[in-house]
Order: structure tokens, then sequence, then C-alpha cells
């Protein structure tokens, strides 16, 4: 299995506080990786270190490395805005730009000054659109505002627009947890399709999506990881009691 | 530890499978013993009480579905639910042999008493007292008893073989034996197929206690 992200030994501080421990775990490429545990339990912390989302953090600290494709993202020099252009980000709440559709994902693609003339933005807004699954359902509109989609289009436009930047890796912060089981299962659908050409690390707490979508899973809890297995493991075998005990609802 | 929704509804799910298992044993039991002791009608009463058993196993059907459907059950919870599923219909099969051995007793208690044999009855309790192992160690969740029961089989497929020598020799020896012993005949395979269904059992106790597969290794 080649690795897309190889974690070792990390810990990250919030201040004195410690929330997470020594996590070292290896994500393979053009998979969907799903992180569990319940609230606090430090998986969206995890996620955010994945592109130094937490470095807008003023009192965060992390030890440890990330290495991706074997250049450790933590490295003194690494250029940031070009991590988070390769490791994009979608969030729980959709959050378009107060803009129209095309623009919301022509933004991305202006500011990294990716595209060569208007015909060829047109050409990568389109293609962003169509791998979210969204472009038959706005080809008509796509100069109307993007508040004027449904919570779950909403939720693709935002995708595309992490899509349209080229990324290689996604992060996924419960992407489907405020929409409805028709807008889930689009996204979910959307998931397994985009891992064809994406890394995809999704945070879950709803335990049948993380069964759905993922090729492995990591439970973590208290700010460590507990287990990190093949899905298909983790709900039938898991190795770990507190795994089982958590996957089975034992414990809130 | 908190006392889940979908705990009541395992316990109950445990509870009737413990019933078809003890429904499944005491047909089997009867079915022997009318043979035996040539009592047509405890035999009969074996077969009048198969629809009972019948609808036990599809009243666990109903169940099974509807805790996968309603409580998408996980990791262990998940593989006793499939383990009840996969048995269920098992323990109706083996009733149904129960069933099979009865309707030979009524017709052989119509033919003469063959004279005895020592085989048979023994492997009759063989096969009695593999289901009943199987069954205490599927409750206990003990897999290290269900490979000591499935290793069992094998005393079953030998007195299969001597049994049908003893029958076929009687059979010749005395041709007006023949109906009797060729009813007796299917009496031993019906025992001989009791035995792997009692294996299959066993092996999904250890699915269950180990999440290992063993059917099909050997």
């Amino acid at each position: 299995m080649e690795s897309k992200i190889s974690v070792k030994n990390l810990d990250f501080f919030y201040g004195s506080n410690q929330a997470l421990y020594d996590i070292s775990l290896d994500i393979p490429e053009r998979e969907v990786i799903a992180f569990i545990g319940p609230s606090g339990c430090g998986k969206s912390t995890f996620l955010r270190t994945l592109n130094r989302m937490n470095d807008t953090i003023a009192s965060a600290s992390v030890k440890g490395s990330v290495m991706m494709d074997g250049k450790n993202i933590y490295a003194s020099g690494t250029d940031v805005v070009a991590l988070r252009r390769r490791v994009g980000m979608v969030f729980q709440k959709s959050n378009p730009f107060p803009k129209s559709i095309f623009e919301n994902v022509a933004y991305g693609i202006r500011i990294n000054g990716i595209h060569s003339n208007k015909a060829d933005l047109e050409e990568r807004v389109e293609r962003a659109l169509k791998n979210a699954a969204l472009w038959e359902e706005v080809k008509d509109r796509l100069n109307s505002s993007a508040f004027g989609l449904s919570g779950g289009q909403q939720q693709r436009l935002c995708i595309a627009r992490a899509l349209a930047v080229q990324p290689e890796v996604i992060l996924m912060d419960e992407p489907a947890s405020a929409l409805d089981p028709i807008a889930t299962q689009k996204i979910e659908e959307l998931v397994v399709e985009l891992k064809r050409d994406y890394t995809i690390v999704i945070v879950t707490h709803n335990m049948q999506q993380a069964a759905r979508v993922s090729d492995r899973t990591a439970f973590f809890m208290l700010g460590k990881l507990v287990e990190f297995n093949p899905t298909q493991k983790m709900f039938t075998n898991p190795d770990e009691k507190l795994t089982e005990d958590y996957i089975t609802g034992r414990f809130g | 530890m908190e006392r889940r929704i979908l705990d009541q509804k395992l316990d109950l799910l445990r509870d009737k499978i413990l019933l078809l298992g003890g429904a499944t044993e005491a047909a089997l039991n009867r079915a022997m013993q009318s043979l035996v002791e040539r009592d047509s009608p405890l035999a009969q009463k074996v077969l009048d009480e198969d629809e009972i058993i019948d609808q036990m196993e599809l009243e666990i059907d109903r169940m099974s579905i509807e805790i996968l459907a309603l409580q998408q059950p996980a990791a262990h919870d998940l593989r006793f639910v499939i383990s009840v599923a996969k048995i269920t219909p098992i323990l109706e099969r083996i009733a149904d042999h129960a069933s099979n051995i009865a309707r030979a007793a009524l017709i052989i208690n119509t033919e003469p008493q063959l004279k005895n044999y020592i085989e048979f009855p023994m492997m009759a309790q063989t096969a009695a007292e593999m289901l009943r192992t199987a069954l205490d160690a599927f409750t206990s969740e003990d897999s290290r008893t269900s490979r000591e029961v499935i290793e069992r089989d094998r005393e079953i497929d030998a007195a299969y073989k001597r049994v049908f020598n003893e029958l076929l020799e009687m059979m010749i020896e005395d041709p007006s034996a023949t109906t009797g012993a060729a009813h007796l005949l299917f009496v031993a395979k019906h025992l001989e197929r009791i035995g792997d269904y009692v294996t299959d059992i066993c092996e999904l106790n250890v699915y269950l206690t180990e999440a290992a597969f063993i059917k099909h290794s050997k």
C-alpha cells in the first residue's frame, strides 16, 4: 500500500492542554479513511493537522511529523497556502461565498492562477461541478446566487469548490451531518466516486456512514488512536474492546 | 455499561433460539424413543408438533431481519444475529429429519420386531449428545467445546457405515426383515445428516465467538 500521508508520533496541544497523544497512522493513496469517535476525542483536531488548519489557532502547537509524499508538512519553509491547495477541506456546515454559483467555483482557480484564459476557466468550473455531481442541477443558473441552492446542493458546491483547485487529498469534517437522507446519500456516493482520483479523509459521527463509504476506519478516544483497521474488520470483528463498545453503542 | 434497546432484542432472540433448540432436541429424542420402544402415538406426536417448530423458525427469521434493519448491529452483536439467523434453519432441518425418523417409526412399528442390534441406538445417542452439547456451547459461547463436537462427527460417520453393513447383512440373511431394515437404513441416514448439521451449528459458534470462518477449512 502506497502511503499518501504518513503521520508519526504526533502530539497536539491547545496551549498547555494536550489534545492528541502520539498518533501514528498511514493514509494510503486513493482510499477513503473514516475517523470516528465520541465528541471531543480529537478526530477533528487530527483532521486539521493534515493541512495545518490548526495553525490559525494562536496557542496551538504540534510535535511529531506529518509526511505527505515523503515530505514533512511541518518542516520550516513549508508553503502553507500551497499545502492547503493540495489538501482541500469541506466543512460540516456548507459555507458558500455570497457570490454566484459560477464564482464560488471559479474563485480558487482565479486566486491560484490555475487557468490560462476565460474558456479554460469555464471548462474547469464545469468539470469541478460535474465531479461534484452538481452540474446537471445548476448548469442553467450558473450566475444565480449560491444561497438559492438547497443545503445538499450547497454542500456539493463546496465540494466542487474544493475540487476546482485540483487537490490531491480532500478532508471532510462531517460533510453530511446537516443533510437529509437523500442529500446524504448523494454525498456518500460522491465520496466513493471521488476516491478514484483523490485520497479522502472523512470525519463522521454516523457509524453507518463510516461503514458505507470508507476503506479503513480510525477510532479515536480521549486524544488517542485506539484502533485503525480495514472498515470491514472494524465493524465485524474489531481488535479492541473499546472499539467494540463504541461502535455497538455501549457508551455514549 | 449502558443497557441498550438492542440488548433487550438480542436477549429475546437468544431466548427464542434456545426454545427452538430445545424443541428440536425433544423432537429427535422422541422420534428415536418412538422407534426403539415401538411407541407409534409418540411418533405421531413428533409429527404433529413439527408445525410448532416451523412457526418458531419463521418468528426468529422475522426478529433477525427486524434487528438487522432497525438496530444495525455491529461487531459481536452482528455476528450473534447472523449466527442465530443461520442456525435457525439448520435446527428446523434437524427437526425435519426427526419427523422423517418418526414417519419411519410408524411403518417399522407395524413390522415384526427385528433382532437386537447394538450400533444403531449408540449412533442415535451420539447424534443427540452432539446436538445437546452444540447448543450448550452456543449458549455459553464456548468455541472449544464446539470444536470438540465437530470432531465427534467422525464417530457418527463411522457408526453409519457399520449400521449400513449390519442392516445389509440382516436383509440378506432374512428377506422377511427387508422392509423394516430398509426403513431403518433411512433412519441411519437421517442421523448421519443430523451429525453434519450439528457440525454446521458448531462452526457458526466458532464464527460467533472467534469471528473465524472454519467452514470448508479442511
